[in-house]
């Protein structure tokens, strides 16, 4: 049976995004004024694995490290059609930087026991640093693929897949058990349908807190990020308009300056 | 005391509904409002997202998911599009009647093709000679050996073009005081659809009238018994089909009031949003009252209904309530908009015209008060 682990966070609504505000003595995300929903591109990572699940016999667990209000979005993938939900959920995991999320997800992956397949999303919506897919592969020693836009072949335990790049893409061929991080472009994750949400009645979450994982308190939440955000300032983007008058010549000229001035060219 | 909170498999209920009706439903709208007629994909999509199996118990196929849940998925839908709602609530309001009255042989039969969304349903009680007063409708059967003979016309029939399976009420010949249901299906000889309704609003929700011309119909197809027609059909439409208008007109009135706080707050004058004047929220005010107010009422009513209790005096208080408040968030809407909300491009004009056809379908709001008035004097 493939083992398939799909790592989901909890974020603030980015259609609210509006509404986000960061706390600024913590400079964390001021997380309880807006609801919590799946990130966007975890839907992608789930959608990459029923879809597997409709091919081969398969097994999925959501993982999900966050506050107890997280439960929602791991209940949303069981609805969605995973096996099993696992969340991660102690007061000593609060407050993780990219690096000490990966650890604690890797280490719960490492106590889930053999897997087959990683998934993530490329990016969260709220801390978008793209990190804790690679550094999950990193702590469990696997091999990883960023930017998974297409899975080419699954057949065996010898992946290809097509992932993006800038300005074009990359065909690899990966060995099991690996992780993969998955952009939009990969599928069309499909609604949540009623009977899936009666389905997932009879599906139940287990809960881990450090304790089950048996990691040091130094090395998640705060204490164990090695992150340090010393400033935050929030950016403006502004627009300004300039009418060049002369004719074609001077008018070029004028531009090609401009251009220069500010560095464009 | 009373637990208000809905549980968290319900708010996922409304998550999977709206989704829905934003991502199937919604692309839909202009198409529907524009040439009128029933959109096909709509229809596909509702099946496919189980919603036409949400009254119809597991064992027949369905979810059996009761009459909360419906409400909520009507309210959601009827936010994007109260037609989509419409052709839904009716939908379930033609199955009622098999559900609660069928024989074991029809619910086998019908059901799990209509929880699939494969064959679709509708309702027929209404004619010329009779909408708010049943009583005074023309079409009639008779006994023929061991099938019925069919004859008369229904009009303002939702879903008639589309049905297959459409639960009709008709008369005995020889006593004007019998009525019995029988399941009518579509391709019957002497059965078809005639003529389409343009309607005022719910646009892609189709209505018409249906021609019964010496339809011979087995017995086997008769529901509830002969001569218990009057409590099989108006039973259905005493909960599920003013409940279903309940939850068209909340998920009105929930669009209105979305549209207005955005339209309230994007358009600037005197220098400032009109939300900040006090007349604008004044409006915005009532609305909302309006809208808490109503879901009370219907969430209370279809509580009661799950609990099979009997619900049809509540949901006439609901249904009138719901479906006037509608009319009213309606025009508060267009008055916000000034001019704007006279143009097509915004919503509200659409909200408007849907808005006056939530009255008279599943009763009138006159009808209602007979009904609530005779419920406070009894
Ligand atoms: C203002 C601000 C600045 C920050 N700056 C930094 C910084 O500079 N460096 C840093 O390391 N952190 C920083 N953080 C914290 C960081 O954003 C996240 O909280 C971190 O825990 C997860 O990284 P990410 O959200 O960037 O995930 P990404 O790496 O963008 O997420 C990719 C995928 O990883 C998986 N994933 C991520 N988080 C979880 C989770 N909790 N449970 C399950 N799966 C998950 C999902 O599949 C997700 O799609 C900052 C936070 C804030 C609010
Ligand atoms: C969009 C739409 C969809 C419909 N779908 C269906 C369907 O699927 N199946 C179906 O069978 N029918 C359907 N109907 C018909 C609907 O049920 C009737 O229109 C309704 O019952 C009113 O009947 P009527 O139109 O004949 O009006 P009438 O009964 O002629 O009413 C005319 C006026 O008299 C008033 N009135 C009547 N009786 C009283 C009274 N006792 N006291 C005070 N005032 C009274 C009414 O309120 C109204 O103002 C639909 C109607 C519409 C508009």
């Amino acid at each position: 049976m493939m083992k398939i682990v799909v790592c989901v966070k909890a974020v603030p609504d980015p259609q609210q995004a509006c509404n986000i505000r960061i706390d600024p003595v913590t400079k964390t995300l001021m997380r309880c004024e807006v609801p919590l929903v799946l990130n966007p591109l975890d839907k992608n990572a789930m959608q990459a694995a029923l879809d597997l699940k409709e091919q081969f016999d398969a097994h999925i667990t959501a993982l999900s490290m966050g506050p107890p209000d997280a439960e929602g979005i791991v209940r949303e993938c069981l609805a969605l059609g995973a096996d099993q939900g696992i969340l991660l959920s102690d007061r000593a995991f609060a407050g993780a930087d990219a690096y000490a999320t990966a650890y604690t997800l890797a280490t719960a992956i490492a106590k889930i026991g053999p897997v087959h397949v990683i998934f993530c999303g490329m990016a969260s919506s709220d801390g978008s640093t793209e990190w804790v897919g690679p550094e999950i592969a990193s702590f469990l020693d696997l091999p990883v693929v960023t930017m998974v836009e297409e899975i080419v072949e699954c057949r065996s335990l010898q992946w290809k897949v097509k992932a993006s790049l800038a300005h074009g893409y990359r065909l690899m061929q990966v060995q099991l058990p690996a992780v993969f991080t998955v952009t939009r472009e990969l599928n069309t994750p499909r609604a949540l349908v009623f009977s899936g949400i009666i389905k997932a009645r009879k599906k139940s979450i287990v809960r881990w807190g450090i304790d089950d994982l048996g990691v040091p308190a130094e090395a998640v939440g705060l204490k164990g990020s090695p992150t340090i955000v010393s400033k935050l300032t929030t950016t403006q983007s502004k627009r300004e308009v300039n009418i060049l008058t002369g004719t074609r010549e001077e008018k070029a000229t004028q531009l090609l300056q401009k251009l220069v001035d500010s560095g464009v060219v | 005391m009373i637990d208000f909170t809905f549980t968290e498999e319900q708010e996922m209920f409304r998550k999977a509904a709206r989704e829905f009706a934003e991502i199937q439903v919604a692309p839909k709208v202009a198409e529907m409002e524009e040439t009128g007629e029933v959109c096909d994909e709509v229809v596909k999509a509702l099946g496919e997202a189980e919603m036409m199996a949400l009254t119809i118990p597991e064992e027949y196929g369905g979810l059996g998911l009761g009459y909360t849940a419906r409400l909520i998925a009507l309210e959601e839908i009827s936010k994007v599009s109260v037609g989509t709602a419409m052709m839904l609530q009716v939908f379930a309001l033609g199955i009622e009647p098999i559900i609660k009255f069928g024989t074991e042989e029809q619910k086998k039969k019908y059901l799990p093709a209509l929880a699939k969304g494969k064959r679709l349903a509708s309702t027929a009680v209404t004619e010329a000679t009779g909408g708010s007063d049943p009583t005074g409708i023309r079409t009639s059967y008779r006994k023929e050996g061991n099938d019925y003979i069919l004859n008369g016309r229904k009009c303002f029939i939702t879903n008639s073009h589309i049905a297959d399976t459409i639960t009709t009420l008709a008369k005995d010949d020889e006593n004007p005081k019998a009525f019995s249901t029988f399941i009518l299906e579509k391709g019957m000889e002497g059965f078809k659809p005639t003529h389409k309704e343009h309607k005022l609003g719910m646009r892609g929700c189709n209505t018409g009238e249906l021609a019964i011309e010496n339809c011979r119909v087995p017995a086997k197809n008769l529901v509830g018994g002969e001569g218990k027609g009057m409590r099989v059909a108006l039973g259905a439409i005493g909960d599920v089909g003013r409940g279903g208008m309940v939850g068209c007109a909340l998920g009105l009135q929930a669009a209105c009031l979305e549209a207005s706080v955005t339209f309230a707050n994007e358009r600037i004058l005197y220098g400032k949003p009109i939300s900040n004047l006090q007349a604008i929220q004044n409006k915005l005010a009532q609305m909302k009252i309006d809208l808490e107010a109503g879901r009370l009422l219907g969430y209370r009513a279809a509580a009661i209904q799950d609990k099979g209790g009997r619900s049809s005096n509540e949901f006439a208080v609901a249904k009138y309530f719901t479906t006037e408040a509608a009319q009213k968030a309606a025009k508060m809407a267009l008055d916000i908009h000034g001019g704007y909300g006279c143009m097509e491009e915004y919503a509200v004009s659409r909200y408007l015209r849907d808005s006056f056809v939530l009255g008279p379908s599943a009763g009138t709001s006159d009808i209602m008060k007979v009904i609530i008035a005779r419920w406070v004097l009894s």
